[in-house]
């Protein structure tokens, strides 16, 4: 094959898919070959696509089921026949237009959908409870045991402990769980004394009836339980959206690929790729492994490994990296590295780490609770004691006003504290197109002194434009020969003209140097300045496209990636607030230098490798410093996981999406700033409500160490002291 | 008061068959996409019935 002079735009074929090897055999009745499949499909976003998949499915024979999953955007297909079937089935959704990746169903996916339905299943319970106990309650609180009779008022806390008992072992085992893995880590968080309060409401309660007394708590631990689980499964929710695209990241990296064997041509699963097997990288795809080119010239993006916008040669003999992307001209790669080896996997070990290192943050609710714990116990044991040894009453009597005390501190503000201003705030921003995977996010947010960003994507928008004006039929000359190639830059120039073009012929596509076609009997050339370009002119820092056409000048294009819209303005107003911003970027070290400049960043590192960016956020945390890393590119991936607190843009590749803690959508930079002010906001709620919370507690416990304290009381007090939580925490709605 | 023997069970059962409902939706998946379902609702299904099996 000659590849100086090669054809442009040859149609990659369609392959033999390997689907039929992930089929898989179900039983039903009547039918011995029914099949399975779960698939991933890329590409949908409206009822009409589900119809379109579905119907098409459907008008098949041999198909039973066919369902897509919005949500997850998974379909689930079901057949009689072959195993074979599979492959057809999935063409038909790839001529559809839609992308599909195979699903390997991971245990990590499972396990989230168990959750949820477990804390659904509780929270189904704990409400179903609430309702029927408070019927009763009602009816107990708003009588005497005068007016009710006593036989009445102890069948009615018969009815109370017979639904209270069984829930609270139900429902409450999302905090028995987390209370129990705490303490056996030596650790305590908000959800022991949540436990201990329920189990000792109960055992009281229990003790109440048997000695015929007149108050039980059957319904004040079921309502803080339902309130509870209320705040938990919000909190569940909304980190559950990241995690799904989590998943598809995996799902993507599981691919096939097209290996050549002798001289045929075959469709294997990424995983399966060996060293030594030679591999064919099609225009436009991605390396899934690291090797080395053994036939063909071309151009690759590395933007995704390195971060560099411009385009790098390749040629015979060149080590090639996962994740590049090949641009030019189709390429034959030795396999030198499997998949789960090469540098996506070295990407991925680096955040498994970074995570490792993450999960040793403290959640404020936490560190409330190893303050509250132990007082709340020693109050309760106080009153114990001294009501017994110098109260001098009965010691049952002395243990009812104990846990009395215990209850009445129950820390049910405490546990909406939290929660509820979290749930609002993140409701907000997702208003403004910033995605927030997790409450605790925001409380690592607003406590952040520095910025570190990326640049490519991140603070630009990632799009290289085409700089200045130009004449037109020059301009119009240059956008019809770059209609025919897939460069970055050729896209730029597609892009900035919208008008008819020339019709030209005999296009070809010269790899590493340009394009060349012929219009009117004249050559023309569109490239690099060595091969077509005028080689006196003065060399800038600007991308640059010469066109030459026979017989005349060559003329000059330039090209830039420019600034997000707003960037200089937010990165002004972060850095009057206090706080430290820094620029950090793989591309070469002149074009980061001249981006800093042009967004006002003082300190900015060019040239960086993904663990040089690691090192450089991990060597910032050691100085003492709260990092905030903002980065879209799969060499941010490490970085991003590794910060305190990490954002991407929506353009930022699955990889990072999954990395990062935030997401925020669109052009703008000022996302960034908005989701710091919110973030601080919410953790000033969050302090006026512990303090809301505590201001309870200095009225309420000495009167229950006193022992006045009813179950009326003690209900009103705790729903009211909730109420107050939550109408304080409202109050984000009000701001802007 | 002796009819509350009655009433209550009978309030808990009621309570109960909507607890029931509930877990059975959830084991059957329907919380599984929440998102789907609220745009299924605008597909026009005329046509596909025939082919529904």
């Amino acid at each position: 094959m000659n590849h100086d002079e090669q054809s442009v735009a040859a149609p990659v074929t369609q392959l033999e898919t390997g689907y039929e090897a992930m089929a898989q055999k179900t039983d039903t009745e009547g039918h011995d070959n029914h099949f399975s499949l779960i698939v991933n499909v890329d590409g949908v976003h409206c009822a009409a696509c589900i119809q379109k998949i579905e119907s098409a499915l459907k008008s098949e024979e041999n198909i039973t089921h066919a369902r897509l999953n919005y949500s997850t955007q998974r379909l689930r297909i079901e057949w009689n026949g072959t195993a074979a079937l599979a492959n057809k089935y999935v063409r038909k959704i790839e001529n559809l237009g839609y992308e599909v990746h195979p699903y390997q169903p991971e245990t990590y996916a499972e396990d989230i959908k168990k959750q949820e339905q477990f804390l659904l299943l509780c929270l189904g319970v704990a409400g179903f409870a609430t309702g029927n106990i408070m019927l009763l309650s009602v009816g107990v609180w708003s009588s005497t045991a005068e007016t009710m009779g006593l036989a009445t008022r102890e069948f009615m806390h018969l009815i109370s402990a017979m639904i209270g008992i069984p829930t609270i072992i139900f429902s409450g085992r999302p905090f028995f769980y987390s209370a129990y893995n705490a303490l056996k880590s030596k650790r305590t968080n908000m959800d022991v004394p949540i436990s201990v309060a329920l189990c000792l409401t109960c055992l009281m309660s229990l003790y109440e009836i048997s000695r015929h007394g007149t108050h039980v708590y059957f319904d004040s631990a079921v309502m803080l339980t339902f309130f509870l689980l209320i705040g938990r499964y919000l909190d569940f929710r909304a980190q559950k959206t990241a995690r799904t695209a989590a998943t598809h990241l995996l799902d993507a990296l599981s691919g096939f690929a097209t290996i050549l064997e002798g001289k045929t041509t075959k469709r294997i699963p990424i995983s399966e790729l060996k060293e030594g097997m030679v591999l064919l990288l099609p225009i436009g795809s991605q390396c899934p492994v690291n090797g080395t080119v053994i036939d063909g010239i071309s151009q690759i993006d590395m933007a995704l490994v390195s971060g560099e916008t411009i385009p790098a040669d390749i040629k015979n003999g060149d080590p090639i990296y996962a994740g590049i992307i090949n641009l030019q001209a189709p390429l034959q790669v030795k396999v030198t590295k499997k998949a789960e080896e090469s540098l996506i996997s070295d990407i991925v070990k680096l955040m498994e780490k970074a995570e490792q290192n993450q999960s040793a943050y403290v959640r404020i609710a936490d560190k409330a609770a190893r303050l509250y714990t132990p007082a709340v116990h020693s109050l309760a044991l106080i009153a114990f004691i001294g009501w017994w040894l110098l109260g001098g009453i009965l010691w049952q009597d002395a243990m009812l006003i104990a846990i009395t005390v215990l209850i009445i501190t129950c820390p049910c503000a405490l546990g909406l504290a939290v929660p509820v201003v979290q749930v609002l705030a993140t409701g907000k921003l997702m208003k403004d197109g910033i995605l927030v995977k997790s409450g605790d996010a925001l409380e690592r947010l607003a406590s952040i002194d520095t910025i570190i960003m990326d640049k490519t994507g991140t603070l630009t928008t990632g799009q290289i434009q085409l700089q200045g004006a130009y004449l037109p039929r020059a301009h119009k000359m240059a956008a019809s020969l770059a209609n025919y190639s897939r460069h970055p830059l050729s896209v730029a120039l597609q892009r900035s003209w919208s008008e008819s073009l020339f019709n030209i012929s005999e296009i070809k596509e010269h790899p590493g140097k340009g394009i060349e076609a012929v219009y009117r009997g004249r050559k023309i050339r569109l490239g690099s300045r060595k091969w077509c370009g005028n080689q006196n002119a003065p060399v800038t820092d600007r991308l640059e496209l010469w066109l030459h056409k026979e017989g005349s000048e060559p003329a000059v294009f330039y090209f830039q990636d420019s600034l997000r819209p707003d960037a200089r303005s937010t990165i002004e107003s972060l850095n009057q607030k206090g706080l430290k911003t820094i620029l950090l970027s793989g591309d070469r070290y002149d074009i980061v230098a001249d981006i800093a400049t042009q967004a006002n960043i003082r300190d900015y590192y060019g040239d960086t490798t993904p663990p040089e960016k690691f090192n450089l956020i991990e060597k910032h945390k050691e100085d003492g410093h709260k990092i905030l890393m903002i980065g879209d590119g799969l060499n941010d991936a490490p970085a991003l996981m590794a910060a305190d607190i990490s954002m991407a843009p929506g353009t930022a590749i699955d990889i990072s999406q999954n990395a990062a803690d935030i997401i925020f959508m669109g052009r703008s930079f000022s996302p960034v700033r908005r989701a710091y002010n919110i973030a601080r906001k919410t953790q000033n709620l969050i302090r006026q409500n512990f303090l809301l919370a505590v201001m309870y507690n200095i009225i309420a416990i000495p009167l229950a160490f006193m022992g006045y304290v009813t179950p009326l009381i003690a209900a009103l007090a705790m729903s009211g002291s909730s109420l107050l939580v939550i109408a304080n925490s409202f109050r984000l709605k009000l701001s802007a | 008061m002796n009819i509350l023997i009655f009433l209550i069970p009978l309030a808990l059962l009621l309570g109960f068959a909507g607890l029931a409902a509930f877990i059975w939706a959830i084991k059957s998946g329907q919380y599984e996409d929440l998102d789907g379902a609220a745009r299924r609702i605008l597909i026009d299904d005329d046509d596909q019935t025939t082919s529904e099996r």
